[in-house]
């Protein structure tokens, strides 16, 4: 082990590090986003006493989740553009993939908060005569939050750590800036170890993040 | 004989393959107080459930005020929302397990009725919600989380939030079942209260001496039907049925 | 929509996608089964009184679990063969990669597993004159793997999709063989959905196994 480090080229292209550091920011928040639109939508068709329209959300649903992301990173780069005739940049193909697998979970996690509050709330509930509407919003969704919650936290820095796959479709992320550094120096022991420890600083300072929300969110339990 | 408030005809309840409720034919009227006694699996607890729609019918009526709930179109009955919304209103429950809203404080479960389905002011739901728990004894813990109370202070908000709704039929589903026996009592005299002041109630219990001094009528259900109805005397004292003094024997250890 | 899909091309290149699905298999079962061992060891370290021992493997542990997995394999592949200074097969960096990241999550199983059992069953077996190895054998272990079958049953998903991450390494696995094919044959859809749906029908019955046994733990507790 004789190897000796040279951080001196990494540093002088640090700026290219900083602009995929903030493009990988920028997409998880975006699919986050929409992920949660995403998984709404889903959760309401799967729970609908509606066979039309909870079956196509189950089988989305367990399709994505029992499907490897690079396949959807690919699928809608290269296969939807073909069905579709028209071409997707790689950030708008990296934002579907990852919100709609994303939204897939999310669904399940929202899906997994309402049903685990007991039926003795909804009748409690019931019996006061209120609505299906009012009770949702009154009595289910707020108890189903703070239950949601820490899984869904979960789920997000999955989909945090998932975006370095937005690299495989070209798009500016840390990964990909760090390929483009690495062809210029030809030292990927200290590029690849540098992005290593940044998305460690981001990963943690984000679960540091998360655990403060999940600590106010849950308080009253 | 007064008229009577509620009325159902023709009940029947199955759950898949299996028949709980067997046809029932069955009144209240203003200011009676029902006892529902039997054995576990008899059915109690589900006929109780119908009258406020926590179950829904298999086959029957369910009659309020001499109006018919439901919708019937080709043949079909439907039960519209906005109508089983209508009579829960007016047919208040109180359940075995409370079912108390953990993420509200007590004064909010017993506001949250008011509020959300009477669409009442909050400052005058407040008021009424406040005057309740003093009814029920509980003024000082208008503020607690109901995680932090006993069974018995947790069944009293219960009550009081039933109570704040003024229904015109109060439904009491077995609600000592699940207390530590010495919480049992001060459940009870909130419902003696209650029965003092005249309010309709019907009750299923366990507790055959609350039920004999508590009772205007008694009935007793097996098998899904009615085997005996009467007065506390006559069912619980001089029952008829053989099935009847079976049960009673079986629980022969209470004193009227 | 006017594009017609022709799936023969799956049909004709079927042994390639089945030589594909076998390299997938290479690289998913071996590190699953050394990546338990390696998290029993790991999870005994991080329950060690020994600060010498708890400390490091909690900065492994946490290395692993917050860094995307695909900047371990191209670490491995890529930054790690300088450093030792022997070049690594696209296969071997994936292997390595993947069972040191199933050890540090399938640690964390084992130790929350066995944190989740009873101090009393420790002391009991201590009691009646057993060795902590023997009380960890023969009463902590038998109830720690049942209760953590759900948990190490999902791990075996989601190994089973991290594994198609080595297609970024050109390891020939079955991912690779689709991106491969795609691309010569210009039918991304028909073989990317394809691709799909076998990756589909290799994890969802673990999917369908983990919900199973979680059924089963919940009922029996």
């Amino acid at each position: 082990m004789d190897y000796s480090w040279d951080f001196g080229p990494v540093i002088a292209r640090f700026d290219m590090l900083a602009i995929g550091f903030l493009n990988t920011i920028k997409i998880a928040i975006v699919s986050i986003l929409l992920g949660v639109v995403v998984g709404l939508v889903l959760v309401l068709m799967r729970l609908s006493p509606r066979k039309w329209l909870s079956w196509p959300a189950a089988i989305f649903i367990e399709f994505y989740r029992n499907t490897p992301p690079i396949v959807h990173f690919f699928w809608f780069f290269y296969a939807l553009p073909v069905l579709l005739s028209v071409s997707l940049d790689p950030y708008v193909a990296a934002v579907l993939a990852l919100s709609t697998q994303s939204g897939a979970f999310y669904a399940e996690v929202f899906r997994g908060g309402i049903v685990s509050i007991e039926r003795g709330q909804w009748e409690g509930a019931r019996a006061l005569g209120m609505t299906h509407a009012a009770l949702m919003r009154r009595i289910i969704v707020p108890q189903a939050i703070s239950r949601m919650v820490p899984p869904f936290i979960e789920r997000s820095f999955e989909l945090l750590k998932t975006t370095a796959l937005a690299s495989t479709l070209a798009y500016a992320d840390l990964l990909y800036q760090a390929m483009m550094v690495n062809a210029e120096t030809f030292r990927p022991l200290e590029v690849y170890t540098t992005i290593a420890l940044m998305y460690l600083v981001l990963l943690v300072t984000a679960s540091q993040l998360a655990r403060l929300a999940e600590a106010r969110l849950t308080a009253y339990q | 004989m007064q008229k009577p408030i509620l009325e159902i005809k023709g009940l029947h309840k199955r759950f898949g393959d299996h028949h709980v409720l067997r046809g029932i034919d069955f009144s209240v009227a203003a200011g009676e107080r029902i006892a529902i006694i039997g054995g576990s699996g008899s059915g109690k607890s589900t006929f109780l459930r119908c009258m406020n729609f926590m179950e829904t019918l298999s086959e029957g009526e369910i009659w309020l005020d001499g109006k018919r709930i439901g919708t019937e179109r080709n043949g079909q009955v439907t039960y519209p929302e906005r109508q089983l919304c209508a009579v829960r209103e007016r047919v208040g429950m109180v359940f075995q397990q409370f079912n108390l809203f953990p993420h509200m404080t007590v004064l909010q479960n017993v506001m949250e009725g008011l509020v959300t389905v009477k669409g009442m002011a909050r400052e005058q739901a407040r008021e009424i919600a406040l005057q309740e728990l003093d009814k029920v004894g509980l003024s000082e813990k208008v503020d607690a989380w109901p995680g932090r109370l006993s069974g018995g202070q947790q069944q009293r908000v219960a009550i009081a939030r039933a109570l704040s709704m003024k229904p015109e039929i109060l439904l009491f589903d077995e609600p000592t079942s699940s207390l530590d026996p010495e919480l049992v009592g001060e459940v009870l005299r909130v419902i003696n209260h209650l029965a003092e002041e005249g309010r309709t109630m019907l009750l299923v219990t366990h507790e055959l001496g609350f039920a004999y001094h508590f009772a205007t009528k008694v009935i007793f259900l097996a098998d899904g039907v009615f085997h005996e109805v009467g007065t506390p005397d006559e069912v619980l004292k001089n029952p008829r049925q053989a099935r009847t003094q079976e049960f009673l024997r079986r629980f022969g250890e209470f004193a009227f | 929509m006017n594009y017609s899909p022709d799936f023969s091309v799956v049909l004709d290149n079927w042994p390639v996608l089945a030589r594909g699905l076998w390299v997938t298999i290479q690289i998913w079962l071996p590190s699953i089964a050394l990546g338990l061992i390696g998290g029993f060891l790991i999870s005994q370290a991080r329950l060690s009184s020994r600060r010498w021992l708890s400390i490091p493997s909690l900065v492994y542990v946490e290395l692993f679990r917050d860094t995307p997995v695909l900047i371990q394999l191209i670490w491995f592949f890529y930054a790690f063969p300088i450093l030792i200074g022997v070049q690594l097969t696209p296969f071997t960096a994936a292997l390595l990669g993947l069972t040191l990241n199933t050890t540090a999550y399938s640690a964390e199983i084992f130790r929350g597993g066995i944190k989740s059992i009873h101090r009393g069953q420790m002391e009991g077996a201590k009691a009646i004159g057993m060795t902590h190895a023997q009380a960890m054998r023969r009463v902590i272990l038998p109830q720690v793997v049942k209760r953590m079958l759900p948990a190490f049953t999902n791990r075996m998903i989601e190994v089973a999709k991290m594994s198609s991450l080595a297609s970024v390494i050109s390891v020939h696995e079955l991912m690779y063989q689709g991106r491969l094919l795609s691309s010569t044959y210009y039918r991304p859809f028909e073989i990317l959905t394809a691709v799909a749906f076998i990756y589909f029908v290799l994890i969802y019955p673990g999917t369908f196994l983990a919900g199973r046994l979680e059924k089963r733990l919940a009922r029996s507790s």
